[in-house]
């Protein structure tokens, strides 16, 4: 099995080199694939108070102790529903609200028109901005980007990531390979090229 | 006003036994009488008497255990009640009230009057009380306790000189001591020389003997009130309008937050009580997620509640109550602090109104290697974010229940399927051995003790693998970023 992963597109896909990242303000993203959770923290770790909301039943949990490389787990509160109805309406308050900066979403069925449409008119009224972590291929239509998000194996470097924008409502599509930086907490973003198994200088 | 049976009447007042009844009291490893009715005593027990001996007096003796801290709350809801005679009440001893009539009396007629609306008062309410009246406390304790009556006014001598020694106040070895002297009255105990008295007995003797004589001043302690917070309203017409109920709700706010204010405190839970015009009432409660008292900043976290409320023929009445109150010290505010935490309190108690606000959590770090119980989960209502977060070696940002994968020897596999997806190990970094906690049970770690492996996989997912030497089996439960 081969990590290397070439980059085939559609001819009318332009494809951008500069990440569009930070998340559109006032907005809700959307996030899936199995980096889905990294990239949650990613995000969250731009700064302010981050919400999790999440449904109580799974047996899965997020690790505070892990995030913390990532951002300072106080600053995050944890809402527990019962059901994925609870989970929008806590989302929608808490957007609306907009005393937190980000509102990390787990939703496990597909949002419907009118449900994604509500959260991006809350995220639009609250100034803030909301992530979805979707299961894949159950994304909604009214998200402003969509991404796939991987962990790839690199030699020598453990925390290389594949960030693929797979829906994106006002730029273009990219796809690129990362890696989180713990002393500067943010990401860096490497050239595919310098991914290539076999190249001699790949990520000193 | 003494109530001699106040324990036992209080529960004969709610179940009503025929024949003796006694409550008893655990003391010094035997069940002894703790208050017993009068047919009890009639059958020759006493207060103190051992229970076997009472149940062999008196086979019939049907019994209760005591409850010594709802008596002492019965007495305060006497004490209460009781103002209604005059507004100077303190509690006396374990069973007793005290009251300074000075001035009410002739609000009830006369004296006499006053005793006997008491008397009738109590007798109806099933308790059994001894009143006495006099010019000091002293008087009224020794007429309440020894000989029912009252001291006439500026001469107390003639009606307690004819009481016993003990009718002082006094510990019941002076009144054996005073017995032995031949002192058994009041009276004699007057006449008596005062100094060789003082030498005996120490100035306490005297010092209640002229209190009970009105030579000695002695003061009545009121019970401080505790503050009430609860306010209310009564509207001409029905109300049924959302608008006009919360028009109600502000107006009630602003008296219990200038109450709150008053008495520096912050109302944790609220209780919004809108009572219709067929009687029936409804409530909307509120917690907080910490303690308040800005009106403006409490009113807009009723909307939700107060816009279920279904009026029916309209709404009458309005009360407002902080069923829950915390203290809240006035704090100076500077121009460092930010609004940002009030605005995450008001948003956490938002939320907690829809779903309850023991779902509202956060993370606070715990001291354990284990990573179940390297963190704790608590309400974020009632927590405050604690030390900073320390990551001793690279964690799993998810984690879940073990799921077993194949495997042998103590070296990760190299090929291993979990969750249908086959997956091959192209680096693995471990182990890193982690012991279970002995002092504490945990099901999960039966197994012995675990050597985690950070396990680097050809297809890019990183797991948190572990493998157990005392039960060989390997496991997945974590994944890293």
């Amino acid at each position: 099995m081969n990590n290397r992963i070439t980059t085939r597109y559609d001819a009318h896909m332009i494809v951008t080199t500069d990440i569009p990242l930070p998340l559109r303000n006032a907005r809700v993203h959307e996030a899936c694939g199995p980096g889905a959770v990294s990239f949650a923290a990613v995000t969250a770790a731009g700064g302010g108070a981050v919400l999790w909301v999440r449904e109580a039943w799974q047996a899965e949990t997020i690790n505070p102790v892990g995030l913390s490389t990532f951002f300072d787990p106080s600053n995050m509160l944890l809402v527990q529903t019962k059901n994925q109805t609870e989970t929008l309406a806590v989302a929608e308050e808490a957007l609306k609200d907009g005393t937190v900066l980000l509102v990390i979403i787990e939703t496990c069925r597909p949002l419907n028109l009118r449900e994604g449409r509500r959260l991006q008119l809350a995220a639009r009224a609250g100034k803030s901005t909301g992530l979805c972590l979707i299961p894949e291929g159950m994304g909604s239509n009214a998200a402003e980007t969509r991404w796939y998000c991987a962990p790839v194996f690199a030699e020598g470097d453990s925390t290389l990531m594949r960030w693929k924008i797979i829906k994106n409502k006002s730029g273009t599509y990219g796809d690129w390979y990362v890696r989180w930086n713990a002393e500067a907490r943010r990401i860096d973003v490497v050239s595919p090229a310098g991914e290539r198994s076999g190249s001699a200088d790949a990520l000193d | 006003m003494w109530f001699p049976r106040l324990a036992s009447d209080r529960v004969l007042r709610t179940h009503l036994i025929e024949g003796p009844f006694a409550l008893t009291f655990r003391q010094a490893n035997a069940d002894r009488l703790h208050c017993l009715n009068t047919a009890a005593e009639q059958c020759g027990l006493h207060r103190g008497m051992s229970f076997a001996d009472a149940r062999a007096f008196c086979p019939d003796l049907q019994s209760q255990a005591a409850d010594p801290i709802g008596d002492r709350r019965f007495l305060h809801v006497l004490r209460r009640w009781v103002t209604r005679y005059c507004p100077w009440v303190g509690v006396e001893g374990e069973n007793g009230l005290v009251l300074d009539v000075t001035g009410s009396t002739h609000l009830f007629g006369s004296e006499a009057m006053m005793l006997a609306d008491m008397r009738q008062r109590l007798v109806r309410a099933g308790l059994d009380a001894r009143i006495g009246l006099g010019d000091t406390r002293g008087a009224a304790w020794a007429l309440a306790h020894y000989g029912e009556g009252t001291a006439e006014a500026g001469a107390p001598h003639a009606a307690l000189a004819g009481l016993p020694v003990a009718a002082l106040r006094i510990e019941d070895e002076t009144v054996i001591a005073l017995q032995r002297l031949g002192l058994r009255t009041i009276g004699a105990l007057e006449r008596a020389a005062r100094s060789p008295l003082a030498r005996r007995f120490g100035p306490a003797l005297l010092l209640r003997l002229d209190q009970a004589l009105g030579r000695q001043p002695e003061q009545i302690t009121p019970l401080v009130e505790p503050p009430h917070y609860g306010v209310r309203m009564n509207l001409p017409e029905p109300i049924g309008l959302f608008d006009d109920v919360m028009a109600g709700a502000s107006r009630l706010l602003d008296r219990l937050c200038a109450k709150l204010k008053a008495q520096e405190a912050g109302a944790r839970v609220l209780c919004l009580t809108l009572r219709r015009v067929d009687q029936e009432a409804q409530t909307v409660e509120l917690r907080l997620a910490s303690p308040l008292r800005d009106a403006i900043r409490i009113l807009p976290l009723f909307e939700r509640g107060v816009g279920e409320i279904d009026a029916g023929f309209g709404i009458d009445q309005i009360r407002l109550e902080a069923v829950q109150v915390e203290p809240l010290p006035v704090q100076q505010i500077s121009h460092v602090s930010s609004g940002r935490v009030d605005q995450l309190g008001d948003l956490i108690t938002r939320i907690g109104t829809r779903i309850g606000l023991e779902n509202v959590q956060r993370f606070l770090p715990a001291d354990s290697h284990i990573p179940e119980r390297s963190f704790i989960i608590a309400a974020a209502a009632y927590s405050e974010p604690g030390e900073p977060w320390v990551a001793q070696r690279p964690r799993p940002v998810r984690l879940f229940p073990p799921e077993p994968i194949a495997g042998t020897g103590s070296r990760p596999p190299r090929q291993f399927r979990w969750r249908r997806m086959s997956l091959s190990t192209a680096r693995a970094t471990g182990p890193e051995r982690i012991a279970p906690e002995w002092w504490l049970s945990d099901d999960n770690w039966r197994s012995g003790i675990r050597d985690y492996w950070h396990v680097e996989t050809r297809q890019g997912r990183r797991l948190w693998l572990f493998y157990t030497p005392q039960n060989p089996g390997w496991f997945v439960q974590g994944e890293f970023a």
